[in-house]
């Protein structure tokens, strides 16, 4: 069912009944399937992408890069673990290259992140450095465009 | 200057398309939500247009011949070899024309003498009917109808037939309608056509867009190919409108005249399009099938949601567009076109631009995205609703 994965993947928010027409199958099937994709864990939730800064609320997202010395016993899934289960880190993710983690922490400002960095992610143990980027501006998340539309510039036959 | 008077009378005396008129409206207006383009919403894919970006910096920027590169028509017959089973020699039965639409202009204006007759499919694309008529040819429209699922019956192209008839236009996948011509469908026509000398001019542009079954082209039947010329082009199924490129294949006679007469008016087909469209020929079919399975989710999905607005609508199987039935409605083509655009800011085409025999439908394309898609069909819903038009 990799069509059903692509077109969830584009609009999530598409009725079984939708879909089942798009893909030509029935909405039993189309259930089924959906249901199969979350149990066997495939999809793990589904959410809106959401443009903070038109909503005036403050938030200030931030990518730290880490370097870990890694742990005899468990690796890096040690430290992983524990990262992860603080609620202000949104994403993480063990990377190859220059640094080993990679941090996706929102905050409300700056400063507050910088004291996240600081506080709690800094004082692990096994924490070699760290490298803070703050987000700017977002002009694409997971495939959908932050900024205005663009101009339909079609218009002939 | 009495222009009136300096001015080509047939030209002069032709109605303007009918898709152009809704166009200009729409364009006036603003927040206007369209369904009404005929090109594809992509972009030619990368790799294709890298291609032209790289002859560009090379400086290959001169003439091409006449009939277009050799290695582009040499990977146009390679294409049509892979995907119809007909074999064209490069050389002498293939020529590569400004979009499909000038191969369509050479094919009247080399095959029409004043008088002669062409049966034009009717509803179809605009151009045939002004075309024929500048060549001096006599349109004779042949009705396809929503019961037969808009193919075109031999029957009807029979009893159509006199002794000044001279070309058949066989435009399929269709452009409004979204009909194709099956197989079955394909060999009766050509049982009718091969005991006559009626050429057919088979507009296949729409050829890699069909979802269910495989395009089939006429030239591939027995005895066709010699009585056929097939036109195509990158325009639709390669996301390539703005590069303007299409061909002709037919028989070397033939290919010869209308070479000659695209050399007199045309010289040759862009260069730069040319290059790239050999990369499209020979590398594009995973593009095609990307975006033709785009199409088809789409496609079903309007056809539904439509018919559950009670605007009824035969299922397409071919080309980009849905035909809706608007008699429910109790309003002209017309009319519920400029009334949709008025109240609603939704811009689709009514169907009699495409011949008489079009009224009572409009011509929706699916070439939007299902966000804007979604969007159009749920003002079309509000506007049957506020005025009492359909359940």
């Amino acid at each position: 069912m990799d069509k059903l994965l692509k077109l969830l993947n584009t609009n999530a928010r598409l009725t079984d009944a939708q879909m089942a027409v798009m893909l030509n199958a029935t909405e039993e099937e189309i259930r089924a399937a959906v249901a199969r994709l979350e149990q066997e864990g495939v999809v793990r939730g589904y959410k809106p992408l959401i443009d903070w800064e038109k909503t005036g609320e403050e938030v200030v997202t931030a990518i730290i890069e880490l370097r870990i010395a890694p742990s005899k016993d468990e690796g890096f899934d040690g430290i992983a673990k524990t990262i992860m289960s603080f609620e202000e880190v949104e994403g993480l993710s063990l990377m190859s290259g220059g640094h080993d983690l990679m941090v996706t922490v929102n905050g409300r400002s700056f400063k507050d992140v910088a004291m996240f960095v600081a506080k709690r992610l800094s004082s692990l143990d096994g924490v070699l450095g760290t490298a803070t980027h703050f987000v700017l501006k977002k002009y694409k998340e997971r495939g959908v465009l932050f900024t205005d539309e663009e101009q339909d510039e079609r218009g002939n036959l | 200057m009495n222009y009136d008077k300096l001015l080509n009378r047939t030209l002069a005396e032709m109605k303007p398309s009918g898709i152009r008129k809704f166009f200009d409206i729409a364009a006036e207006m603003e927040e206007v939500i369209s369904l009404s383009v005929g090109e594809p919403d992509f972009q030619t894919p990368w790799h294709i247009r890298q291609e032209g970006i790289h002859t560009l910096e090379k400086g290959r920027t001169w003439y091409s011949p006449n009939a277009g590169l050799l290695a582009l028509r040499e990977a146009i017959s390679g294409y049509i070899r892979r995907h119809s089973g007909v074999t064209y020699d490069p050389k002498t039965e293939v020529l590569v024309t400004v979009g499909g639409s000038e191969a369509i202009d050479l094919c009247f204006r080399t095959l029409v003498t004043p008088g002669d007759e062409v049966l034009v499919p009717e509803p179809s694309f605009v151009c045939y009917d002004p075309l024929t008529r500048m060549a001096g040819g006599v349109p004779v429209p042949v009705v396809t109808r929503a019961e037969d699922a808009f193919r075109l019956k031999a029957e009807a192209v029979a009893a159509a037939i006199t002794p000044r008839t001279k070309l058949l236009v066989l435009p399929f996948p269709n452009n409004p309608t979204g009909a194709i011509m099956p197989r079955e469908e394909l060999e009766a026509l050509a049982d009718v056509l091969r005991g006559t000398d009626i050429m057919v001019l088979s507009d296949e542009i729409y050829g890699e867009l069909t979802y269910g079954r495989e395009h089939v082209s006429i030239a591939s039947l027995p005895g066709m190919q010699e009585r056929t010329v097939l036109v195509s082009g990158f325009s639709k199924a390669f996301a390539m409108t703005g590069w303007r490129l299409g061909y002709a294949c037919g028989p070397a006679p033939v290919m010869q005249m209308l070479t000659k007469l695209h050399q007199y008016a045309i010289m040759c087909a862009p260069t730069t399009a040319q290059y790239a469209a050999i990369e499209a020929m020979t590398g594009g079919d995973a593009d095609v099938e990307k975006m033709r399975d785009e199409y088809d989710m789409r496609r079903r999905f309007i056809v539904d949601e439509l018919n559950k607005l009670g605007l009824t609508c035969f299922e397409p199987e071919g080309a980009f567009y849905v035909f809706p039935s608007i008699q429910a409605t109790g309003l002209s083509s017309e009319e519920f076109c400029r009334r949709l655009l008025e109240e609603k800011h939704v811009a689709v085409v009514p169907g009699n631009a495409f011949g008489d025999s079009g009224e009572g439908f409009v011509r929706i394309s699916y070439c939007y995205s299902l966000k804007h898609i979604t969007e159009a069909l749920r003002r079309i819903g509000a506007f049957l609703k506020e005025n009492g038009l359909c359940q």
